[in-house]
């Protein structure tokens, strides 16, 4: 059994008449990379303020490495690390100067400044002042600051707003070898796409509420999106139920169960087919598809 | 590295004491007034200014000199009711405000730093920023016309200096409970600007217009000291112009004749006029919801 590291139970927060969190239970475990996701406004970042101790709930409990963040759970917070979503850190100062400030509070030596800065791959800019560093080059150091000290709870606030491809799949490395490490990594985001593959598990929050918990595959299973087929025929195509693509391929959204069987008849006759696509719900799909039943 | 973070959380956690994050957070403060030019800027004001009245005023006591080092307190002193407590307001109203504007507050909160721990290293990065200023300010003028004038002329000064920077740390307090109070920093240095008005401009015309409008005599004596103790200007202008050589020099020393605020009843009054408002910001500030 993995070990839980982040514990919400029961949590209900109010701020005065809105309300941002409804009756929420999560678990968080060692090891995992866990998705986020909802619209601006939906309560993630309420939650990571509860989840570190910032904000405490109106009711229910919350539980970080096994005791209150915001009471006896304090000197937990070494062993936390934290990316904001909007943060400047002071541009007269240099990358070091910045990055050893939060080390000392930490109480990490000068020692781990260096692999710091090499594992973001901002060796060479660490001296220089932050007011000359782009802002790719920002969002490390604050990545940076976040995984000083092998924090065992990681929690990024929309960590890859900004950032170029590149840096997101440097970005997504380092998460994952985090996680391999066993600590538990948190990312909060609602840039869907880039998340696919990433995250072993996706939880979608709206309007405060879970509305849904549970690896991709097991999201798509429940919510049994049609998976679409694309074609492009050889020769001559009439067959019926296709939809006519302006490039002259045609497509077909299918049930998950009928994928297989309507796979195998096309391919009983290759020679027709000149190409085969399939195309999965995406988890916008899959978000899209979950806030609208949980509207309805 | 996995190991060495693991041997390493305990003693965190044994160590959490927080005299050292205090000290973390004021070297941090003072590295960045170091940086904007924050000491700088004060310390060369303070000492242009400071220059530019010690000469002036030393210029109608001529060569006599005597009490040269006394003119020059004096003057510092009423240049250090006007503007110490305006440096120490812009130095401390954009504390809190400024870093949760910045994003940087609610980080700097994620780390196992204590509230009170910020609001105790800031003031005490601020207070060394302002001491600094204000010695070596000062220092330069006094240094500049009176370096040979006597033990005594250097005590009043020296006093008069450490009483500057107390009035200092009375409106970096005031200013860091403003910072906590609101939540932009523009509210803050509105706030700031407000209170420099209220107690250095405004609170002394309205005592000034009730003592004429009572004639001098009619107000019971303890009153006046109430009044008097209600503002750290006031405190201050007791403190540094009521007694001694300087005190025949000014007006005040007719007051301070009939007040029973000794000088160390008024230094006790300054120190609660810091602690109270750091209490108070703290108080806030631990209550909080970021």
């Amino acid at each position: 059994m993995t070990e839980t590291t982040v514990a919400l139970r029961g949590v209900t927060k109010r701020y005065g008449p809105i309300v941002a969190v409804v009756d929420l239970d999560l678990e968080l475990h060692a090891g995992e990379v866990i998705a986020l996701v909802g619209h601006n406004g939906a309560g993630k970042t309420t939650q990571i303020k509860m989840i570190l101790g910032l904000a405490r709930p109106t009711a229910g409990t919350v539980e970080l490495l096994g005791a209150n963040p915001a009471g006896d759970g304090f000197g937990l917070r070494a062993a936390v690390g934290y990316l904001p979503e909007n943060v400047s850190f002071n541009l007269a100062l240099t990358g070091r100067e910045t990055l050893g400030f939060y080390a000392r509070l930490k109480r990490l030596d000068a020692s781990h400044l260096d692999p710091a800065f090499t594992a973001v791959g901002l060796d060479g800019a660490a001296d220089r002042a932050i007011g000359t560093y782009s802002k790719g080059m920002r969002q490390r150091l604050g990545l940076a600051q976040a995984l000083l000290g092998q924090p065992r709870v990681l929690i990024l606030d929309e960590p890859t707003s900004g950032l170029d491809p590149a840096l997101r799949r440097d970005f997504y490395a380092i998460v994952a070898a985090r996680a391999a490490e066993g600590a538990t990594v948190l990312l909060a985001s609602h840039a869907l796409t880039e998340l696919e593959g990433r995250a072993d598990r996706v939880v979608i929050v709206d309007r405060g509420v879970k509305i849904a918990d549970g690896s991709l595959d097991e999201l798509r299973r429940l919510a049994r999106l049609p998976v679409t087929v694309r074609i492009r025929p050889t020769g001559p195509f009439a067959e019926r139920g296709w939809r006519r693509l302006a490039d002259g391929s045609f497509e077909q959204a299918v049930d998950a169960v009928d994928k297989l069987p309507l796979l195998s008849r096309l391919l009983a006759e290759p020679s027709s087919i000149a190409d085969i696509a399939l195309i999965e719900p995406t988890l916008d799909d899959l978000y899209a598809h979950f806030l609208r039943r949980d509207a309805a | 590295m996995t190991a060495t973070a693991e041997a390493g959380l305990p003693t965190a956690a044994r160590r959490e004491m927080p005299m050292p994050t205090i000290l973390i957070l004021a070297v941090r403060e003072i590295r960045e007034g170091m940086r904007n030019r924050w000491v700088l800027a004060t310390t060369l004001l303070l000492a242009g200014l400071a220059l530019t009245l010690a000469l002036l005023g030393s210029a109608p006591v001529g060569t006599v000199g005597a009490s040269r080092l006394d003119v020059v307190t004096v003057s510092l002193a009423s240049l250090t009711i006007f503007l110490v407590p305006l440096i120490a307001l812009l130095l401390s109203h954009d504390a809190i405000a400024g870093e949760a504007e910045r994003g940087t507050l609610i980080l700097l909160l994620a780390y196992p730093v204590r509230r009170s721990a910020v609001l105790l290293g800031k003031f005490t990065g601020q207070l060394a920023i302002l001491a600094f200023a204000t010695i070596v300010g000062y220092g330069v003028a006094a240094l500049a016309v009176g370096w040979n004038l006597g033990a005594a002329g250097w005590r009043a000064f020296g006093a008069m200096t450490g009483a500057s920077i107390l009035l200092g740390a009375v409106f970096l307090a005031l200013g860091l409970l403003a910072s906590t109070l609101v939540r932009q920093r523009s509210t803050a240095g509105g706030v700031a600007i407000g209170l420099w008005l209220f107690f250095v401009l405004l609170y002394d015309m309205a005592f000034l217009g009730l003592l004429v409008a009572s004639g001098g005599h009619s107000l019971p004596p303890l009153l006046i000291d109430s009044l008097l103790a209600l503002n750290p200007a006031d405190v201050y202008r007791l403190l540094t112009l009521g007694s001694g050589g300087a005190g025949g020099l000014t007006g005040i020393s007719a007051l301070a004749e009939h007040t029973s605020l000794t000088p160390p009843v008024l230094l006790a009054v300054l120190v609660a006029w810091t602690a109270a408002p750091l209490a108070l910001a703290a108080a806030i500030f631990a209550r909080r919801e970021l």
